[in-house]
């Protein structure tokens, strides 16, 4: 069997092969993404976004049991920081999702994420249409971040969903707006914990803030408390989820066109400053020089980064 | 340019007790080697190391040993890689047994054996020598 027909009948090692070829920059991966391509734009890929241990991993664990109860299938991309000293990584959020292991409708694929060298985008994207084209109904993206991820991480999901914990008012007020924007939901985890309800209340205060300013968008974000270890309100959060869905897909509306278009915008850029990275650095190389030597150049007063770019760039 | 492939572990620890302090210290070790650890904690059945290990797409599965249940849990762990046709996974061992269980666990194909107190730099010595990314062979297809 084609590579490509493996993908699409749900092969896990082919899948799991595909997923490590792409995380690590393999070249070939590239034809393999392009010819899956027709096969990718049904799942529905929802990010899970928060500081660390606020219970992602927990929620995305209870998300995809309720998923399974519908019987949709389901991928999850978990993802973990790389140690910035050593490049290693202990990836465990799988410790919280053990139930679904021998599940075959669920795959989980634990990712670092590892240098972004040189501002290649990371491949978080290329495997959501991996999974997305093996038939996953749903792909669920976990990721810690604060700041510049999380944004990104809004820009490639349908629905994104920001985990807080009481106590974070203050955390929450210090939060640029701009990232309070990004969530379409926002759940307040670990509600089992004291001050949960004033977590609450200021996210309404602050949330309104963004209501206003986006205006014309009528989805209003809505705030969910969880206790994500004893599936508390679990049935709630994940209707929600469905009713955004519904929401972007609302006979007449463009909204689930928009947001596949914001995705394939990213992509496409993220693709294109790779490719014109890879052909940089062949260039150079071609040349018989390198980075490192144009860095030395440099310093050394002999040129300027800015001279020194474009003379690659030109013919 | 390419980084290069880079080493992917699972750290596992099957069994019904929950001490999984021997198998933590081991992935800590291991990311500070630079190699990214999968680390599924306690109470892992044969049948969840392996799926995890095929979905993960790991070169190489580090098992905990601790209670006992490695007499069964280790043939069975080779058993189901081949079945799946992933025999190319490599596993090894470590922890607290009987000496005596060593030729047992060799000969049902675990590639090395930790014994009781082995250094952890010995170890990763060892998997920098023995282990390479596998997905180095030609890649998977039909
Ligand atoms: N009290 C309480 N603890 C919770 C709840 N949800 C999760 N936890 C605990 O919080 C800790 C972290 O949970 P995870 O689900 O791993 O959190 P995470 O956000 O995925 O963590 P990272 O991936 O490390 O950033 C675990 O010890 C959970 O058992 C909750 O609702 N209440
Ligand atoms: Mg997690």
């Amino acid at each position: 069997m084609d590579i490509i027909q493996q993908i699409v009948a749900g092969d896990v090692r082919t899948i799991a092969r595909v997923l490590r070829d792409i995380d690590d920059e393999l070249p070939s991966s590239r034809e393999v993404l392009q010819r899956l391509y027709p096969h990718t734009g049904k799942a529905h890929v929802i990010g899970f976004t928060g500081s660390p241990g606020v219970g992602k991993s927990s929620l995305v664990d209870q998300v995809a049991t309720h998923y399974r109860k519908d019987s949709k299938t389901v991928g999850i991309l978990a993802v973990d920081p790389t140690s910035p000293f050593t490049g290693g990584a202990i990836l465990g959020d799988r410790i919280r999702m053990q139930r679904h292991f021998l599940d075959p409708g669920v795959f989980i694929r634990s990712l670092a994420t590892r240098g972004q060298f040189g501002g290649l985008t990371r491949s978080t994207n290329d495997m959501v249409n991996v999974l997305d084209a093996a038939g996953k109904d749903v792909v669920l993206v976990e990721t810690v971040g604060v700041g510049q991820d999380e944004v990104e991480v809004a820009n490639s999901a349908h629905t994104t969903v920001l985990v807080m914990i009481p106590g974070m008012g203050d955390d929450i007020q210090a939060i640029k707006a701009g990232i309070m924007e990004i969530g379409n939901i926002f759940v307040v985890n670990k509600a089992d914990r004291e001050g949960s309800r004033k977590t609450v209340r200021e996210l309404m205060n602050l949330i309104e803030i963004g209501v206003r300013r986006r205006n014309g968008e009528e989805w209003e974000p809505r705030i969910i408390e969880t206790e994500a270890v004893k599936g508390r309100g679990i049935d709630k959060l994940y209707e929600t989820i469905e009713q955004h869905k519904a929401y972007l897909l609302a006979t007449g509306s463009q909204r689930w066109r928009e947001a596949v278009e914001k995705r394939t915008r990213l992509q496409l850029l993220g693709v294109l400053k790779d490719l014109a990275f890879r052909a940089a650095l062949e260039r150079i190389e071609a040349r018989g020089d390198s980075i490192d030597e144009m860095v030395r150049r440099i310093v050394d007063r002999q040129s300027d980064p800015y001279s020194v770019a474009r003379q690659i760039l030109e013919k | 340019m390419a980084n290069g492939r880079k080493i992917r572990i699972l750290v596992a620890k099957p069994g019904l007790d929950g001490h999984d302090r021997g198998a933590r210290v081991v992935a800590r070790a291991f990311r500070d080697a630079g190699f990214e650890v999968i680390y599924t904690g306690c109470h892992q059945t044969p049948e969840q190391i392996v799926s995890t290990a095929l979905q993960e797409d790991v070169d190489l599965i580090g098992l905990s040993i601790l209670s006992g249940a490695h007499r069964y849990s280790f043939p069975r762990i080779m058993e189901l890689l081949r079945e799946n046709n992933a025999a190319d996974i490599a596993v090894v061992g470590g922890g607290i047994f009987p000496l005596e269980d060593i030729p047992m666990l060799k000969e049902c194909g675990i590639k090395e054996i930790f014994e009781p107190g082995a250094k952890l730099g010995d170890i990763i010595e060892w998997v920098g020598k023995n282990i390479s990314a596998h997905g180095d062979a030609a890649p998977l297809s039909s």
